[in-house]
């Protein structure tokens, strides 16, 4: 492809990519979050102990888990094609993210939240802290840190899995290599793309490593 | 008062049945210093934990200044801990907030306004010295200053009881005795009852009025703290007092001496008196002391002594007959050949 023609095409395929992760990251925090919170705190010994919810929540959480995102994708076109009213393009393709994206980022939350001190958690309850309190103030705020890394890693991971959404023309720095590098074996297009694809998630990890620093208070 | 009655807890740990706490039954009155000694396991901390319901009882009921604690749940139960106050071992503050957020956050837990709270932090950072602190983080702070912080916040909804876990385990002796006069002064300035676990008897005898010494999940010995250090009973108190009034002489000393050796404890007016140079002028015999020290209890005097006497047979009986008569607390240990 001639270099005129590969600038745009990869600007707005870098677009499109930051739109489809930037959505699924954006699902991630608001259901996955509160999902990973909901996953700490009803385990055992804790205030809103509750055996039977934990066990299908994390089951749920599981079950997307285990399923290959490609297939995934695949999957859920009937269900993209209900809420976006179509299967192709980024939108459709942050349905299948966002759905990705939930059950990763809630384990990730719940293994960040298991590193709070038990004892500050004992102390907040004896203390009179309402379990909201205790979840905004203890839970969150000591976590915050490991939580900021948790959100990086599902970033690099969704970067990575938009560029699956290029087999159902979701569009993105993934749809442009696989049309161009893989297709029409256009080297030029592979090697940008995957330079591209390298600083991109270079920037993510960085603003996320500093993110984390600035707010650990260790 | 804190009426404790017939408190039992276990657990089931690995699937097998634990007795932490066994029937225990337990008067703390309101304003004193109680301290509960044991070794690890022993049950105290179970206990103590029983007390805000942290552990729930297995059965048994505590009343609290005439609220049965072991009857409340949910918000209930969340009111009632506002007013007993909880401080620990590894401090246990939140690590993200400072000082300032930490102490806070317990008055915020009581729907205090934020006015209230920067009035009533500003008057607890005061109390427990720590003015300078308030937007420090709990990293930058050493272990006595973090234990600070956590009494400021034990404090912060005028609590009637404190419950301290250990408070001093993890501090250095003399930031031990600080925090240790800081309750003190809590417990005499603001009359709150203050409830003791630790497994040094240091603690116990800087502090306590009374004292319980548990075992296996029971509690063995209860009494006044000078009365236990004077006239332990059970083996394992006998154990904690020696602890701190045992003597040690060196070896070289054991085979040089040719008296009789005599173990003399000076207990209340006692202490105070002359009793050992009235002996020395009454009766012919030399003594020399090998070892000695008074500790005081409560600002109470507590000494042991110990003595090498040497003369004839009959006045050496005869002295040691003097002192007994007036002190109450002599033990022969080794006779002159």
């Amino acid at each position: 492809m001639p270099l005129d023609t590969l600038i745009p095409e990869l600007i707005k395929a870098f677009w499109d990519t930051l739109y489809m992760v930037g959505i699924a990251l954006l699902a991630a925090i608001i259901a996955g979050l509160p999902l990973g919170v909901l996953l700490f705190v009803t385990d055992r010994g804790l205030f809103w102990e509750n055996k039977p919810l934990q066990t299908v929540l994390g089951f749920l959480v599981n079950m997307v888990r285990s399923i290959p995102f490609i297939i995934l994708l695949v999957a859920l076109l009937p269900l993209t094609k209900l809420l976006v009213g179509t299967t192709i393009g980024p939108t459709a393709a942050a349905v299948s993210l966002s759905v990705a994206a939930t059950p990763f980022f809630a384990r990730i939350v719940e293994t960040s939240l298991r590193e709070v001190d038990k004892g500050v958690i004992e102390a907040a309850t004896a203390v009179g802290a309402t379990p909201w309190m205790i979840i905004k103030d203890v839970l969150l705020s000591d976590a915050l840190p490991g939580i900021i890394h948790g959100l990086t890693i599902t970033a690099i991971s969704l970067i990575s899995y938009s560029a699956m959404a290029g087999i159902v023309g979701g569009g993105g720095v993934g749809d442009l290599a696989i049309r161009f590098g893989y297709y029409r074996y256009d080297n030029t297009v592979m090697i940008t793309t995957i330079i591209v694809l390298l600083c991109l998630v270079q920037i993510v990890q960085l603003a996320g490593d500093s993110v984390a620093r600035w707010m650990d208070k260790r | 008062m804190i009426d404790i009655q017939q408190v039992t807890k276990i657990y089931t740990l690995h699937r097998t049945k634990v007795v932490g706490v066994d029937h225990v039954s337990l008067q703390i009155e309101s304003g004193e210093i109680f301290g509960i000694i044991g070794h690890s396991g022993a049950g105290k901390s179970t206990l103590l934990r029983c007390i805000n319901l942290l552990e729930r009882p297995t059965s048994g009921r505590i009343i609290v200044e005439g609220t049965d604690i072991t009857s409340l749940s949910g918000e209930a139960l969340r009111e009632a801990r506002l007013k007993i106050g909880m401080i620990f071992q590894q401090f246990c503050l939140i690590r993200s907030k400072t000082v300032f957020e930490n102490i806070a956050f317990a008055l915020k837990a009581a729907g205090k306004t934020r006015a209230e709270i920067e009035a009533r932090v500003h008057e607890l950072l005061e109390l427990v010295g720590l003015s300078d602190k308030r937007d420090a983080y709990p990293s930058q702070l050493s272990g006595g200053q973090k234990q600070r912080v956590g009494i400021a916040r034990a404090l912060a909804n005028n609590p009637s009881v404190l419950l301290c876990d250990e408070a001093t385990s993890a501090l250095d002796p003399a930031t031990t005795s600080s925090i240790l006069q800081l309750l003190k002064q809590i417990n005499r300035e603001l009359g709150i009852t203050v409830v003791v676990i630790t497994h040094e008897m240091e603690v116990i005898k800087e502090i306590c009025d009374r004292v319980a010494v548990m075992q296996n999940g029971q509690i063995v010995e209860i009494g006044r703290v000078y009365d236990l250090f004077t006239q332990p009973q059970h083996p394992l108190t006998r154990s904690f007092v020696e602890h701190i009034l045992r003597l040690d002489v060196p070896e070289r000393l054991w085979q040089a001496r040719s008296g009789t050796l005599v173990r003399v404890l000076f207990q209340g007016p006692a202490a105070e008196q002359a009793i050992l140079s009235d002996t020395l002028q009454t009766f012919r015999v030399r003594a020399n002391i090998l070892h000695g020290k008074i500790e005081y209890i409560n600002d109470t005097p507590l000494g042991v002594l110990l003595l090498e006497l040497n003369g004839e047979k009959e006045e050496v009986e005869r002295a040691i007959h003097y002192v007994a008569e007036r002190t109450k607390g002599v033990e022969v240990i080794d006779r002159a050949a």
